[in-house]
């Protein structure tokens, strides 16, 4: 048998090796993602408190790195809860994999929030970061921070203590880093917009390296009800997590162990599934040899009567949000919202919200334009291959009297604690069956009341154009009338435009 | 011919005071005339012209699809009654832009051509009568002297052989009065190359006739340029085409007309003959000949339901066609020397047709 030796890397080392994962491909794409986690960070450290999120971005040329790309020095700041001083180190400067034994919906698409961003930046320009937090009480802290790589552990390179006499509250993370930002800048900006268009109660804020203002602000400070956690589902489960919730488990028993880790598991059931798959409820799950977690596993899966996930660990925009949204951001003539109930796919809940919006500001792209998002975050590479767009395209919108050279938007939102994406680039949907059924009968319904709309808006648009003709040419014919029968005024036509109103009224 | 003109105006101002009249009242100006739609275009035996039926259409300024053509209609009738009042002519093309300087759209020479049909169809005026007249193309020549009744040239004569092209058959010639003849025949010709042979030799002196030159399918004036030979002249007609499906139809809508002028009479002339160049003329003759092509034999299956092609001559010349599935042109003839139609062919097919 052949030896293979295996090497043990820190986490902070396996994601410099691998950085192409998290989405620093490239110094466009680098830049873009850097700006993304870091916002979405602190839009997560302002909704967890139910706090309005105030979110400020500057990006600052400093110089250049090579031809083709340049070192820019990132500014993100927040109104978010802070971070408390000790943790400051580890929360910024020490990668850890997520160790998530409860389930919540969530923005961050790694969990390692902006740490990714940060150690990137080190990676490339060789500085450290400096984070300014205060959770609101009298002192602000500041750290200059760098990573050690292979011991994964955070350097601090500095420490300051300020008085915080306005009692400020927030977390700001300024780090240099290598960047294309004039190719990233289109995506940058539809980032912050479509942002924008989900979370209709956030200030955003960026200033571009040519100093150029973007401003987006908040219509309202109704926030969405924040998720709650909730443990994992059984038929969600896969061997890993049964290892680590047998690992931590501080119970010595079948039954209690099920109970106590599961979601929709009570003694009952946790009794009637044992007796189902064989297994002796007193039995010590520490016990479990590799294979009886196995079977485990697959008797969770085939095990009929656990009731479905509920959603309440998802946060779903709501419908009346999701409209200020597209309101606010595309200043349509019209748009329809609609939330489907809570449904799931391999025990993982999600919830889809569907919008469609006309005219107004809306621009005429000969297709439809599409904005797809994941738990409130924009996707916005890789749309082809996205299940909604596949639902979109599969759609007979003529009967909906929606037409692709029209200016219309169309707009999927899905919530879920584990978002369906199809590749580890996670920038768009996998097409899972209950997924598509999902979107589908959402678009339906958003498509429905765009039917409604465009069947009034023809009517009126036809009465329009109607009375139009007669007022065109009614008044010649009297004109012509006239000459031809050599009179000296030409009758009167007053009563027959009259008459055609009222009729065209009848009608409507 | 001032009388008619007369009347034209009367009822051009007769239908303006109906409308003024209708809407005065409070009411949508309306008319009704017969509907020139396919079906109710049928074949009168006894009058041996194409009639419309007797389903009529409305139009109403009422209804949201008439307003345009209502108005329209109003315009083209306003502008033939200015027209014929200032005794000045206008082609179809002229209706077609005059409208834009009235703020009456077009959209395109189609439409513009319907609603003069209209006006024809309601009045039971053909256009030239409006002083509307086509593009003209065909021409007269021979011993016939006319007076013409156009303005600037009222009592003047001309003799229509005093031009070796011919004389142009256009709104003044249409409107002359015929003053003396001593033909004793019309031949009208489809092709210009045949005609100007045909004065070269002499053909109206030889043959005693009014030579016309149809031009294809001969437009409306000249048909009814060839009726009034016909009838206040009293003169036969002799019609010579070239021997193909669409020379034969040329000859027949001057027999008998045509569906898209059901609306109006007067236009045909019921007697004239066609005189060749038939199918058996390609076979006697042994011309040199092109094969039919699909559109031909396509055109000849047409032909062949036509109420106006029943007779017995036309209907042999059909089967001929189909049989050899030959054509061929005037000019074949010569082959036997450029002389050869006006000393051989001609005086044998006059004879025949008589």
């Amino acid at each position: 048998m052949a030896q293979t030796t295996f090497e043990e890397i820190s986490a902070a080392d396996f994601f410099y090796r691998n950085r192409d994962i998290a989405g620093f491909t490239n110094p466009s794409r680098a830049i873009f993602v850097a700006v993304r986690e870091l916002v979405e960070n602190s839009l997560d450290a302002a909704e967890s408190h139910r706090i309005p999120p105030d979110v400020y971005v500057r990006l600052s040329y400093e110089g250049e790195a090579s031809k083709d790309t340049q070192i820019y020095k990132l500014r993100v700041e927040d109104n978010g809860i802070g971070v408390p001083p000790r943790h400051v180190p580890s929360a910024f400067g020490q990668i850890l994999f997520g160790s998530k034994y409860k389930l919540k919906q969530q923005r961050g698409t790694f969990g390692l929030g902006g740490k990714m961003a940060i150690l990137y930046g080190q990676i490339t320009t060789h500085q450290p970061a400096t984070i300014i937090s205060s959770t609101g009480i009298s002192k602000t802290y500041i750290y200059k921070l760098m990573i050690d790589i292979q011991k994964n552990r955070p350097l601090i390179i500095d420490r300051k203590v300020l008085i915080n006499k306005d009692m400020w509250r927030g977390t700001i993370v300024e780090f240099t880093l290598e960047g294309d930002y004039f190719r990233a800048m289109p995506k940058i900006l539809d980032y912050f917009k479509q942002t924008a268009m989900v979370n209709p109660y956030a200030n955003l804020t960026f200033v571009d390296p040519k100093g150029r203002l973007y401003k987006f602000t908040r219509i309202t400070k109704e926030m969405p009800e924040p998720p709650k956690e909730t443990l994992p589902h059984p038929y969600g489960v896969d061997v890993e997590l049964l290892q680590r919730l047998i690992q931590i488990t501080q119970y010595r028993n079948m039954n209690e162990f099920l109970r106590y880790h599961f979601h929709r598991v009570g003694e009952i059931t946790a009794r009637k599934f044992l007796e189902f798959s064989n297994i002796s409820p007193s039995k010590n799950p520490k016990k479990l040899s590799h294979e009886e977690i196995v079977r485990l596993m697959h008797m969770l899966k085939r095990y009929r009567e656990f009731l479905p996930p509920d959603a309440s660990c998802l946060s779903p925009l709501g419908e009346d949000l999701l409209r200020a949204g597209i309101l606010k951001e595309l200043k349509p003539e019209f748009v329809a919202v609609h939330q489907r109930k809570p449904a799931t796919y391999a025990g993982h809940p999600f919830v889809i919200e569907a919008g469609i919006a006309y005219g107004g500001e809306i621009p005429k792209k000969g297709a439809f334009l599409v904005y797809r998002f994941a738990n409130r975050i924009p996707l916005l590479y890789d749309e082809a291959n996205d299940v909604s767009l596949r639902v979109i395209t599969a759609m007979n919108w003529r009967r909906y009297k929606v037409m692709p050279d029209m200016p219309v938007a169309i707009l999927v939102h899905i919530c879920s604690t584990k978002v369906p994406y199809k590749t580890v680039g996670k920038e768009f949907i996998a097409d899972r069956p209950e997924v598509r059924r999902e979107i589908a009968n959402g678009l339906r319904e958003v498509a429905r009341q765009i039917q409604h709309f465009m069947s009034k808006r023809e009517h009126v648009d036809r009465e329009r154009k109607r009375l139009g003709v007669f007022s065109k040419y009614l008044p010649k014919i009297a004109q012509f009338s006239m000459q031809l029968a050599g009179k000296e005024k030409p009758p009167d036509v007053e009563k027959l435009l009259a008459s055609v109103k009222k009729y065209g009224e009848e009608e409507a | 011919m001032m009388e008619r003109r007369k009347e034209v105006l009367k009822s051009l101002q007769n239908l303006g005071g109906r409308f003024y009249d209708q809407m005065d009242k409070g009411n949508f100006p309306s008319i009704d005339m017969p509907s020139r739609s396919t079906d109710n275009i049928m074949y009168d035996e006894q009058l041996r012209q194409f009639i419309l039926g007797e389903r009529r259409v409305k139009r109403s300024a009422r209804n949201i699809r008439h307003v345009k053509p209502f108005t329209q209609l109003v315009w083209g009738a306003l502008f033939s009654n200015e027209l014929s009042s200032q005794r000045k002519t206008s082609t179809l093309r002229d209706v077609y832009y005059s409208a834009q300087a009235y703020e009456m759209t077009f959209k395109d020479q189609q439409e513009s051509n319907n609603i003069i049909t209209d006006l024809e169809t309601i009045l039971g005026f053909s256009r030239e009568d409006f002083s509307i007249f086509p593009e003209e193309r065909s021409a007269v020549f021979g011993d016939l002297t006319i007076e013409y009744t156009v303005p600037g040239y009222e009592g003047k004569t001309l003799d229509l052989t005093s031009h070796p092209d011919g004389v142009l058959i256009g709104p003044a010639l249409t409107s002359s009065e015929f003053v003396k003849t001593s033909a004793d025949k019309v031949i009208a010709i489809e092709k210009g190359g045949l005609f100007t042979r045909f004065i070269e030799e002499n053909v109206h002196r030889k043959f005693n006739s009014i030579l016309v030159l149809t031009a294809g399918q001969a437009p409306r004036a000249t048909r009814h340029f060839i009726r009034r030979l016909n009838e206040e002249l009293n003169l036969p007609v002799f019609v010579f085409t070239d021997g193909d499906p669409w020379g034969m139809h040329i000859a027949m809508v001057i027999i008998s007309g045509s569906a898209n002028a059901a609306h109006l009479r007067e236009l045909n002339t019921p007697d004239a003959k066609w005189s060749g160049v038939w199918a058996t003329d390609i076979v006697n003759y042994k011309l040199p000949t092109d094969p039919l092509d699909e559109m031909d034999m396509k055109r000849l299956y047409e032909l062949q339901k036509d109420p106006r092609y029943k007779d017995p001559l036309w209907r042999r010349e059909i089967k001929t066609f189909m049989k050899i599935k030959k054509k061929a042109e005037q000019e074949a003839f010569s082959r036997y020397g450029l002389t050869y139609i006006v000393d051989e062919y001609l005086p044998t097919k006059l004879e025949e047709t008589k």
